[in-house]
């Protein structure tokens, strides 16, 4: 299947112009755009990498050890990644209950995370764009920019995600390389000290974390006919749901919706997902392509991420979040938003429904309890799930009786990502570019798109020397035309 | 046990699983009983990260200077050893910055003039996951050691000096 934009007829008489962040490991993930003499864009592909290695690094394994080697998949998510190894592996070891407070400390961690990971993604990397616009001075589309007009953004995007950092260091056992979840339950719970030393500062988080949704929503108030539409494409979504309909970023069971907002299926046990998802693959990208398997390729792929979150769900428990929710059910007037900024705004309500839920459970007595562990029958097959940063995490582990890995599969957010994130920069191509001489402020409006779902680019490594990011024009010959930098 | 802060900090980041991405915690692990043996770790902070991030910022408060060391790809080999300077390039993603960029981002929330920084920079080979350091890395490492052993010496006689 292909769609408008994927695929140009004659793409050996285009120009080409890649955006092209230079990845440290796997390759690349970088978007071309094919334009042809009248400056008309003919292909947009983004290309993102796959977990290459990934199999192979962990199969052979014991399966206690997947948990801690999960980590080193991803830099700025590995405790989402952590979290759903170790859901997996608790249907190994038979753990299909967890102790309250295992479940209670596990989802500490999880809420630092989301907290941690939002902030860092609307504070830094976004808010300029949202503040001075797309087309602003480069020099002052960044977090210096920002700092300028608001000094207090810069500052609490800091301290917030730095709570959440703290949230998962407590839980963890350390910064880094924690190993606080383990097959079963966890290896530590909280101390009074340490209750006590989030405790201090969480009301102010919360706090902080409102104004942030506050924020968000006036951006989009004050530009709705831009913000409304920005690389709006529709689409299905899905996500997990708690048991009574509500959001559940730990657990839960499979929902999705159609573009319209009518559940299409519900209550998908998390083992299931194979009989509702498969991935089509593309000549020209590594990552696959997931799709409901009912809808087929051409129909039934979907988003997932905080946009489809909250709008997915009946309820968020927590008050001040669903009180947020609510006002962003009535502003998208009855009907599902699909507009790529959008996410912002529903990521800073998912952020304060995890302050306000990391609150509630440090008000909790069984974060300070001792019973760590559960057990069960063996099983050789798990499947654990989690709603990650930027969307659903699926691992899937096979064990044998050595208690050796023999299989693993992973779909990562910004895999069922991958056709939605394609349309929105297509959509972005054909309004802002179709053609106009392409400039630096033109580009910079697909990177906004892209910056929308923040793309994870399997980049649990970080090498100096390579600049972030590269805009090559080249002719039809393959000549460079234009270049544009960062360094 | 003493709460005082330490004048000087080292960040090393990389991943230890993903080949000479490692030289970084592989260098702060060896620097760590190093400054053990020679009685000097109460002056060093020592912090190891996959990558950088702007919360590093705060890790700067109140230091005398700052070391970051890092694996680096097409960078000369077999390393350097330069200044830092704040760097308010904006980014594509969320999954790193440059230390310019932590420097940048502490004047920023913190105000004023950063720590004294330098950057520690070796260059690497290979990345794949799962792999170990490349021969070409483990000479490097060893080379750069001598640099680093000689740059905290020198960081306890002349502070920011460097």
């Amino acid at each position: 299947m292909t769609y408008h934009l994927e695929t140009a007829e004659n793409p050996e008489k285009l120009r080409r112009v890649a955006i092209d962040p230079v990845s440290r490991v796997e390759g690349h993930g970088k978007v071309t755009l094919l334009i042809d003499e009248a400056n008309k864009v003919q292909q947009v592909r983004l290309h993102i990498v796959e977990f290459r290695g990934f199999e192979k690094f962990i199969q052979g394994r014991p399966y206690w050890e997947v948990p801690v080697m999960v980590q080193r998949l991803c830099g700025i998510c590995p405790v989402s990644h952590h979290l759903a190894a170790s859901k997996a592996m608790d249907i190994i070891v038979g753990a299909r209950h967890l102790t309250p407070t295992a479940e209670k400390v596990r989802r500490l961690m999880h809420y630092g995370q989301i907290m941690q990971s939002h902030a860092l993604h609307f504070f830094h990397l976004c808010s300029p764009d949202l503040l001075f616009g797309f087309d602003s001075d480069v020099g002052k589309r960044n977090i210096v920019g920002v700092a300028e007009k608001y000094p207090e953004t810069a500052r609490r995007g800091v301290l917030i995600r730095k709570f959440g950092q703290e949230a998962i260091r407590i839980t963890a056992g350390k910064r880094i390389h924690g190993t606080g979840a383990i097959p079963g339950g966890v290896n530590k719970s909280l101390s009074i000290e340490e209750r006590d030393y989030l405790l201090k500062d969480v009301y102010q988080i919360v706090g902080w974390c409102r104004e942030a949704v506050h924020m968000a929503r006036e951006l989009h108030e004050t530009d709705p006919a831009m913000y409304n539409s920005f690389g709006i494409f529709r689409s299905h979504f899905m996500s997990l749901i708690g048991h009574n309909g509500e959001m559940d970023l730990y657990d839960g069971k499979l929902r999705a919706r159609d573009d319209q907002g009518t559940i299409f299926f519900d209550g998908v046990p998390q083992a299931d997902y194979a009989k509702h998802i498969q991935e089509e693959v593309k000549s020209w990208s590594y990552m696959k392509f997931p799709f409901f398997t009912a809808l087929g390729k051409e129909h039934g792929w979907y988003k997932v991420g905080p946009l489809a979150r909250v709008q997915n769900c009946d309820s968020i428990p927590s008050p001040l979040a669903d009180a947020e929710r609510r006002e962003f059910i009535d502003y998208a007037g009855g009907t599902p938003m699909h507009a790529a900024l959008a996410y912002h705004w529903t990521r800073m309500i998912e952020m304060l429904h995890a302050a306000e839920m990391i609150k509630d459970l440090l008000h909790d007595p069984d974060i300070l309890g001792h019973d760590l562990m559960a057990t069960g029958e063996r099983a050789s097959e798990g499947v654990g799930m989690i709603e990650a940063p930027r969307g659903t995490l699926i691992h899937h582990y096979a064990v044998d009786e050595n208690d050796l890995v023999t299989m693993c599969n992973l779909i990562v957010s910004t895999t069922h990502n991958n056709q939605a994130m394609n349309e929105a920069i297509r959509h972005v191509a054909r309004r802002y570019l179709y053609g106009r001489e392409v400039t630096e402020g033109l580009l910079n409006h697909i990177e906004v798109a892209i910056r929308a779902y923040d793309p994870c680019l399997s980049c649990a490594t970080h090498a100096l020397g390579k600049m972030p990011l590269t805009v090559e024009l080249r002719d039809s010959e393959g000549n460079l035309v234009h270049q544009l930098s960062r360094d | 046990m003493s709460t005082a802060i330490a004048p000087f900090v080292i960040l090393a980041c990389g991943n230890p699983s993903r080949g000479d991405d490692a030289l970084g915690p592989l260098l702060l692990e060896r620097l760590a009983g190093w400054l053990e043996a020679e009685r000097i770790s109460e002056s060093f902070d020592l912090i190891e990260d996959f990558q950088l991030q702007i919360e590093h910022a705060l890790d700067l408060t109140g230091r005398q200077a700052a070391l970051f060391i890092d694996a680096g790809q097409d960078t000369p080999a077999p390393y350097t050893l330069t200044t830092g300077f704040p760097d308010d390039t904006p980014g594509h993603s969320t999954h790193a910055i440059t230390p310019g960029a932590v420097l940048a981002v502490y004047r920023r929330i913190v105000g004023g003039a950063p720590p004294p920084a330098s950057i520690l920079c070796v260059r690497g080979e290979s990345y794949e996951l799962g792999e170990g350091l490349s021969v070409a890395a483990s000479e490097r490492l060893e080379l750069a050691w001598l640099a680093l052993q000689q740059y905290c010496r020198d960081l306890l006689v002349q502070p920011g000096g460097n």
